[in-house]
């Protein structure tokens, strides 16, 4: 395989947690994200699955470096970006572009969709001024809105047509990686399948890759090549979509795959649940050991020692999981 | 005789822009102990609906134009405000989407709990106190003793809805509301809040009425399902035919595009427009404009639900005319 377009190794992301009021202490840390490792090839799609708090979205922003990271590198095409200054940080976020879950408040009221597309243009010179209402008109489009609606604001748009200006805008640089963090949770089942529809386009006819993350399995499944699953800053599993989701080996992930209703009656009342007990753990105080120990089917004392490295399972498959042999 | 049925029920908000029919001539009714769920994307007034019956619609706007709700005899809708109260928070109870704001935060959470017992049971707050313990015991609260007298925000989200469950179930309910109880949770939370809702129905004996967008958990928890689109029902069967062999295009459009009932990467069915604007007056059927079997007749006469067999309804007309074949 050819060198990855963006390489994440042992990425740390936390955040310190301080109390007081005027002689402000170091109480603690939030280890949002805690060493992860992973990389992205050119026009694949990574799907980022999680429950809240699990630091998915954390692991965007640090990438994006929009929060600083603690440690470990963030390699986009060779430069890092952890390490970068801000006019190497401006020129790298050319290639890399971010769409947000919530398109009422990504998009800027007061700004139309052309002063919205045109903005990322001139301030990276991409075309001649004169160019621009050409470019911005092509780019809505690409996404699939009329350019007649080009002087219009975004309340006057729909959610999923507000979701459609917020891909056209990170698609204006023509980037190379587009992380998307939950474009399509706000969205209702018909507009969704509009923009996963566009996405998957896109990513084929452009190269992109897509880093995807999401909550819902059954949409990540979809749209990925494929899936990393993180439990509280780290990531457990790790491999191809279908396989990772039709065939989980971490008990975490095996518990959240039998989580997901489908829309299936007789599969529905047929199946066996795994019931997780219990909320996901702070990341404030991460249980010692394996963080999914205290909430585990298959813990046992040697779970609570080691934290359990992300291994190779088979060729394509890395689980982080220290009784995998034996359950 | 059923325990709820409700006759074309209309809510209109009147607004300064228009009247907006959310709820126009929905009959639906639930039998004890049944399931019923309400499926529909946002807007289609499957909340409303819900709402209406609650007494819960802000009049003025809203204004509930006409219809009637017989729960076990009374109407609710007509009644007078004692008999409605004496029935509402007792025998018919609801719980919501997000447990954050339907708490009271100024509240401890054992004065919220009881304060149902206390309207509507002649108890003193010492014995309310005990049936309020066991209750939050029964819906998997731990330390219910210690944690009763803590305030929402210190419990978790899973917990909160726990906390809501046990608030509205305290009286004993004969008919439960529940409206999105589990949008705003994680898969692996959900699907605890599902089980203890099921379990609690199991126990108390009573009927359901489930809110969802999400086909998926209909089809676990759900004896019956209505589809809602505009303010009106547009196909209810049991939950296995509605699944296995839909009838309006409207629901068979919904199913198409779900990514999990769809082969993994392939083109999902969008349905092409937007939901109609329901402040104009609908003439025809309210799918018409962006169904793909849509004939001149659909946009002049309005569609009545009409039985396919005794436990299946849908309102297209071509299909009630056998001018669409089967799948």
């Amino acid at each position: 395989m050819s060198s990855p377009i963006l390489e994440l190794t042992d990425v740390k992301t936390h955040f310190p947690i301080s109390s007081g009021f005027l002689f402000r202490r170091h109480v603690g840390t939030v280890k949002a994200v805690d060493g992860v490792t992973l990389s992205v090839q050119r026009g694949e799609v990574l799907g980022l699955v999680g429950e809240s708090g699990c630091g998915k979205s954390t692991l965007a922003r640090t990438i994006m470096q929009l929060v600083p990271t603690t440690a470990g590198a963030v390699v986009l095409q060779g430069r890092n970006l952890a390490a970068a200054t801000t006019g190497e940080l401006l020129a790298a976020r050319r290639d890399l572009q971010m769409v947000f879950q919530d398109p009422y408040a990504s998009l800027n009221p007061r700004m139309t969709v052309f002063a919205t597309l045109a903005e990322p243009l001139l301030v990276h010179r991409v075309c001649p001024p004169a160019d621009v209402p050409a470019r911005v008109a092509e780019l809505m489009r690409t996404v699939g809105l009329a350019p007649r609606f080009m002087q219009k604001y975004p309340h006057e748009f729909s959610g999923g047509q507000r979701q459609r200006i917020a891909i056209a805008r990170a698609l204006a640089l023509e980037p190379k990686v587009i992380i998307a963090d939950e474009p399509v949770s706000a969205l209702d089942v018909s507009i969704q399948a509009q923009i996963l529809n566009l996405l998957a386009q896109l990513c084929r006819k452009m190269n992109l890759s897509l880093i995807f993350i999401a909550h819902d399995l059954s949409v990540v499944k979809h749209i990925s090549d494929r899936v990393a699953v993180m439990y509280l800053g780290k990531i457990v599993e790790l491999g191809p979509a279908l396989d990772v989701i039709e065939h989980p080996r971490h008990p975490y992930t095996r518990a959240l795959v039998s989580a997901i209703p489908t829309p299936n009656p007789d599969v529905e009342r047929a199946r066996q649940r795994i019931m997780l007990p219990g909320d996901p753990p702070s990341p404030i105080h991460p249980p010692a050991g394996c963080a999914f120990h205290p909430r585990c089917p298959h813990a046992q004392e040697k779970c609570q020692l080691a934290v359990p490295p992300l291994a190779p399972d088979g060729p394509t498959r890395e689980v982080a999981c220290g009784r995998l042999s034996e359950i | 005789m059923p325990l709820l049925s409700v006759t074309d029920l209309r809510t209109y908000f009147h607004t300064r822009s228009g009247v907006y029919r959310a709820v126009d001539g929905v009959s639906f009714s639930v039998e004890r102990g049944e399931t019923l769920g309400i499926v529909g994307e946002s807007g289609s007034g499957k909340s409303v609906t819900c709402y209406s019956i609650m007494g819960l619609i802000p009049t003025p706007p809203g204004r509930i134009e006409s219809g009637t709700a017989l729960f076990d005899g009374t109407d609710l809708l007509h009644c007078s405000p004692a008999s409605a109260r004496a029935i509402r928070g007792k025998r018919v109870a609801m719980i919501f989407q997000d447990p954050m704001t339907s708490l009271n935060p100024y509240m401890r959470i054992s004065e919220q709990i009881i304060e149902p017992l206390l309207i509507h049971e002649n108890i003193s707050k010492r014995d309310a106190l005990v049936r309020a313990l066991a209750m939050l015991e029964s819906v998997g609260i731990n330390d219910a003793t210690k944690r009763i007298h803590l305030y929402p925000h210190e419990f978790s989200g899973g917990m909160r809805q726990r906390v809501m469950i046990a608030m509205a179930l305290i009286t004993k309910p004969e008919l439960l509301i529940a409206d999105e109880p589990t949008t705003a949770l994680d898969v692996t939370v959900q699907a605890q809040i599902l089980e203890l809702i099921k379990k609690m129905q199991r126990e108390l004996g009573m009927a359901v009425i489930f809110i969802t967008h999400d086909l998926g958990v209909v089809s676990g928890l759900c004896d019956r399902v209505q589809v809602m689109y505009a303010g009106r029902v547009v196909e209810s069967s049991d939950t296995r035919t509605l699944f296995y062999s839909p009838k309006h295009p409207y629901t068979r459009a919904l199913q198409r595009s779900i990514p999990s009932l769809q082969p993994k990467g392939a083109e999902l069915y969008t349905i092409p427009g937007m939901p109609p604007d329901v402040s104009k007056p609908i003439p025809g059927c309210s799918f018409a404009p962006r169904c793909e079997h849509v004939t001149d007749r659909c946009t002049a006469t309005p569609p009545a639900l009409a039985a396919v067999t005794p436990t299946h309804a849908q309102a297209c007309l071509r299909i009630q005319a056998g001018e669409l074949l089967e799948r």
